[in-house]
């Protein structure tokens, strides 16, 4: 399997590629990427950097062009695309209906993958976006069980990739839209969840309060491990019951399931985190990438070592790490 | 003959006299409620003046109530009413069953046109060279999407939820000057808890420790949902099974002669379990009136998308 790396910054491109990524993926300066993060991405000078830097180690380059494309920024993301093109890289990873149809008429050679922004949990609707645009590869959302995995894969018109490491979406990806309804800003629309603008931490006598446009996201006790205001993992109140109701901060990680990912046939494994440092792209690329190698020599006999685990632990959210929607509470 | 012919030309201009600039459907039932309840809803229906129904599960193939077979006899009973019917399916799909019952509701053999909620359905119906619906959570954000999906045969699409006016306006404009906006139906979700997003979770199942594959089908206890609250007790979030949904009530019964305006055909207001006649007989005296007093205000509803803000905020439109 392919092991597709986050690239939010040269230097984290860089760590990556000599951690062992077989691609990276990046994104633009703008609104056109899910990811779009203040100091985040990559301008054109920058992106050729990145280009050059990979493409002469044999490391491909994978541009996200995956936010939705509304029509007062239809040319930005038009340009986006001529602009990745003309980078020549290796493929794009697209969202939108309407940037596939622009993508696939316009330059019918660049190899286009669905992003997990297109929210294709299904065979039928890949078949939709085979037909229609050519796609090569989706990357599913992670709200899929195993067994829904090997059912897409076993019937896929198109190769797959799924996410192995990461921040948790625990809603299908691309319909999302709690972010807007808080904040103005969702992926879909402006390819940020929680933005940071609207986010306020406060020191109060009944804690320390995280805050999203005012509203409420947590309140810690001295001790507790405080998170980032992602609006699904903050506590609220359900019948007078204060918890996590939707999802505890956590991370994906499926490093157990590598034997029975490939087995299904999935071709690529994503690991999330544009938004992340170079110091933890590279320890996270650096364990996929031991993991997978020992996979290809202990084909049957495959276990995830204790120091991996105990790696990835360390940089997760909430130190603490789940199969999300691969394990049964899920199901 | 003349007379005949004079006699045609009375009833066609009456019709034309009783037609409305803007209809009024009501969506699907997004939560779930015992059979016998969702039996008397659509009989009321059938009474009140909503020009559309959408029926169907479009949540959680995990309730029975009523089974794929059995909507889509109640779809064709109710389709002799005059109204038009529309079956609706699920947004999220994954599993096997999932897709085979998908597939059942697109092939219904009473020609009953299908709302699209998820890529799939596009696919299957399409593929059959079938007219459809495309619903508010297939990804239509401009109007190159919405050309593609026209030529699918989608006659009608429902505007995402996060949309505002200003880019309602572009898409529609963009849509005539691309040459097809005569050809489609523009519906906008008018009225309800906004649908706001989809798990492979079972956010109320979570709330009583039970697992999804055993949720005890818990989703019937709560006809409306269940409220989420920030510890301020702040309404956020409604919990619906898989689906989560605005704390407020999304209401845009102010903006439907501005709708209207805009070239929208079709205002949507979507079931609660009590007072859904109410609402809708006052989206038909505005339209009928043209013009709208309902203050928004009083009401503690949001409207905020609407007006490219926060989905919860509440703006109080000068205009109306």
């Amino acid at each position: 399997m392919e092991l597709v790396c986050p690239a939010g910054s040269l230097p984290a491109l860089r760590v990556a590629v000599d951690s062992g990524a077989d691609a990276v993926y990046m994104g633009f300066k703008d609104d056109t990427n899910a990811r779009h993060f203040a100091g985040l991405n990559f301008n054109d000078r920058k992106a050729r950097q990145a280009l050059d830097y990979a493409i002469d180690r044999k490391v491909k380059v994978f541009v996200a062009i995956n936010t939705y494309a509304q029509p007062k920024g239809w040319k930005r993301w038009q340009e986006a695309v001529d602009r990745a093109y003309d980078l020549g890289v290796n493929a794009l990873i697209v969202a939108d209906m309407g940037v596939l149809e622009y993508t696939c008429n316009k330059y019918p050679d660049l190899a286009l993958h669905l992003s997990v922004q297109g929210s294709a949990t299904n065979h039928e609707a890949l078949k939709f976006y085979h037909q229609n645009f050519g796609i090569r590869r989706a990357v599913l959302p992670r709200v899929l069980s195993l067994a829904q995995v090997k059912l897409a894969a076993e019937k896929s018109p198109v190769d797959l990739e799924v996410f192995g490491f990461g921040s948790l979406c625990i809603m299908a990806e691309g319909r999302c839209y709690l972010s807007s309804y808080v904040t103005d800003e969702s992926p879909n629309t402006c390819g940020a969840c929680s933005p940071a603008k609207a986010v306020r931490w406060e020191e109060t006598d009944l804690g320390r309060e995280s805050r999203l446009n005012d509203v409420l996201i947590d309140r810690y006790q001295e001790g507790e491990n405080a998170g980032y205001p992602t609006l699904c993992k903050g506590r609220f109140k359900v019948d007078d019951h204060v918890y996590n109701a939707l999802e505890e901060p956590t991370s994906l990680n499926t490093i157990r399931l590598i034997p029975e990912l490939s087995a299904a046939g999935i071709k690529a494994i994503k690991l999330e985190g544009r938004q992340r440092s170079p110091a933890y792209v590279e320890q996270i690329v650096r364990v996929w990438r031991e993991a997978l190698d020992t996979y290809a020599v202990e084909r049957d006999n495959f276990t995830p070592r204790g120091e991996w685990l105990d790696s990835l632990s360390k940089v997760s959210e909430g130190t603490q790490t789940t199969l999300g929607a691969y394990s049964r509470p899920w199901q | 003959m003349a007379i005949e012919h004079l006699g045609y030309l009375v009833e066609q201009l009456n019709k034309f006299g009783d037609s409305k600039p803007v209809k009024i459907s009501v969506g699907p039932i997004l939560y779930y409620w015992p059979k016998q309840q969702v039996l008397d809803f659509y009989q009321q229906m059938l009474e009140a003046p909503v020009d559309i129904i959408y029926l169907g599960e479009a949540v959680c193939s995990k309730r029975h109530e009523l089974r794929t077979d059995e909507w889509i006899e109640l779809a064709a009973e109710l389709n002799k009413s005059g109204k038009q019917v529309v079956l609706s399916t699920l947004a999220l799909i994954e599993a096997r069953s999932e897709l085979s019952g998908l597939q059942k509701v697109c092939d219904n053999n009473d020609g009953l046109l299908v709302e699209a909620n998820d890529m799939a359905a596009v696919q299957m119906l399409s593929e059959q060279k079938l007219p459809f619906v495309c619903g508010h959570s297939i990804n239509i954000y401009n109007a190159h999407t919405l050309r593609i999906l026209q030529q699918q045969g989608m006659q009608r699409w429902v505007m995402p939820v996060e949309l505002n006016r200003e880019t309602l306006g572009n898409i529609l404009s963009d849509a005539g000057e691309m040459g097809f906006a005569d050809q489609i139906e523009t519906e906008v979700f008018s009225y309800g808890k906004l649908p706001l997003a989809y798990s492979a979770r079972c956010f109320t199942a979570r709330m009583r420790n039970l697992p999804k594959d055993d949720c005890r089908y818990s989703c019937i206890d709560y006809p409306d949902g269940v409220a989420m609250q920030t510890q301020e007790d702040e309404k956020l979030f409604t919990l619906n099974g898989i689906q989560t949904m605005s704390g407020s009530c999304y209401d845009l019964i102010p903006q439907v002669p501005e709708m209207v305006d805009m070239g929208v055909n079709v205002v949507r207001v979507s079931p609660q379990s009590d007072g859904t006649e109410k609402i809708i007989e006052q989206f038909r005296e505005v339209i009928d009136s043209g013009k709208s007093e309902t203050s928004l205000i009083a009401r503690q509803h949001c409207n905020g998308y609407w007006f490219g803000q926060s989905g919860m905020d509440q703006v109080l439109d000068t205009a109306v």
